[in-house]
């Protein structure tokens, strides 16, 4: 079966999404991480989105559901690399995507997951 | 259906030259020629008086979309498309057929004297040919202008969503003009792929421009904002003028969450300090 690989650097997770998101994709992904952070105690993950062109609600939803259970798990997520036409996709959809940290691209992404780690 | 009789069409042409005179002096009377070239009227009421006996002759049909009448639309959508273009409106355009129909009228009141109902019947036809054709003016007339008022709104668009680079990893937007929704996504997407581009961290948008803000331009605003923030940069919003603060403020507008500042210098300075970037006078 198709899935997200879950990379580990240190105490962070890496999930980099290459493919088209389809529905189970993304809640096998919800499944695999939250096991994956529980089983590894991260401290940080980092979502890279910069291959995703298109969204729906539902994918929407997951990428803030999936950001909310990495918290709740005490592992700070920042969300990096979104695409003008997602952004602009999820807006006019109404998802505003509170609390979710986001950076440009992976580099700045990994700086504001360290600070925040620090302060956390 | 009654069709315009040969007689009628003979008259016409017969009469060309008392028609041209009294069209033309009918028009001069109107005010349709005003800011046109005298030369110009005459060649083009020539013209169509030439046209006009050619479709009668050749066909005689009452419909102005037969193609007898090709010739004579295509020189009526000529003919308001270039007064459009001279900034004439609809009814001095339009006028220019109208003003025929009283010579004609009289001239038909000439050759039918004895017969009432003959002359009834003609000038009816006569009367639908020519309110068909000044139909048609103005509705290619109204194309005309339809077309410039588009070109400018799309120039109008083009121009004002420009965004510039004032430091290294900071872009500034100055919107100029009222925001409706389609401006709106124009800015949006192409501030956003600026971002994307430049890897800027902070955009500036400076609504110094901006007339006024309602409940729309604000929610356009947060939009706007909003995606920002999600492709993972900062925004501040610059250029707040007093009456606008009060307008955010009586409206009840929420604008939390929003970073805003005065003016754009401000936010400059914002953006530095952000960045890390500290400014100092040569001694």
């Amino acid at each position: 079966m198709e899935r997200i690989p879950i990379l580990q650097m240190g105490e962070f997770l890496l999930v980099t999404i290459q493919v088209d998101m389809h529905d189970q994709l993304a809640l096998t992904l919800q499944d695999d991480l939250s096991e994956r952070i529980s089983r590894t105690s991260a401290r940080g993950v980092l979502i890279d989105i910069s291959a995703l062109d298109m969204v729906d609600s539902f994918i929407g939803r997951m990428i803030g559901t999936i950001s909310g259970l990495s918290r709740i798990m005490d592992a700070q997520t920042v969300l990096v690399g979104m695409q003008p036409a997602v952004a602009i996709t999820l807006v006019e959809l109404g998802m505003n995507l509170p609390g979710v940290a986001t950076a440009l691209n992976v580099e700045r992404g990994m700086k504001l997951l360290r600070d925040r780690v620090e302060h956390s | 259906m009654a069709t315009l009789q040969a007689k009628t069409v003979q008259a016409l042409q017969d009469n060309r030259i008392d028609l041209l005179n009294e069209w033309t002096h009918s028009l001069e009377a109107t005010g349709a020629t005003r800011n046109l070239k005298g030369d110009d009227v005459k060649q083009q009421t020539g013209d169509f008086l030439n046209l006009l006996a050619d479709a009668l002759h050749n066909g005689g049909s009452q419909n102005i979309n037969h193609e007898n009448w090709a010739q004579t639309r295509l020189f009526l959508e000529k003919l308001s498309h270039s007064r459009a273009l001279v900034g004439q409106d609809s009814q001095q355009t339009a006028s220019f057929i109208f003003a025929l129909k009283g010579p004609v009228f009289a001239l038909l009141q000439r050759e039918y004297a004895n017969d009432g109902a003959q002359l009834a019947e003609q000038l009816w036809e006569v009367s639908e040919l020519l309110d068909g054709l000044g139909m048609h003016t103005i509705r290619t007339f109204q194309k005309s202008r339809e077309a410039v008022i588009k070109r400018q709104q799309e120039e109008l668009l083009e121009l004002s969503t420009p965004v510039v680079k004032l430091w290294d990893g900071v872009l500034a937007l100055p919107m100029i003009g009222t925001l409706d929704s389609q401006r709106t996504q124009v800015v949006m997407e192409s501030l956003l792929q600026r971002i994307v581009d430049t890897g800027s961290e902070i955009a500036i948008i400076d609504i110094t421009g901006v007339p006024t803000v309602d409940t729309l331009v604000a929610q356009h605003l947060l939009k706007t904002v909003t995606a920002i923030r999600l492709m993972g940069a900062d925004c501040i919003i610059s250029g707040v003028r007093p009456q606008i603060a009060q307008t955010i403020v009586h409206l009840g507008l929420d604008l939390q969450g929003v970073v805003t500042k005065a003016n754009l210098a401000d936010a400059l300075a914002l953006a530095l300090k952000r960045l890390g970037v500290n400014i100092s006078k040569a001694v």
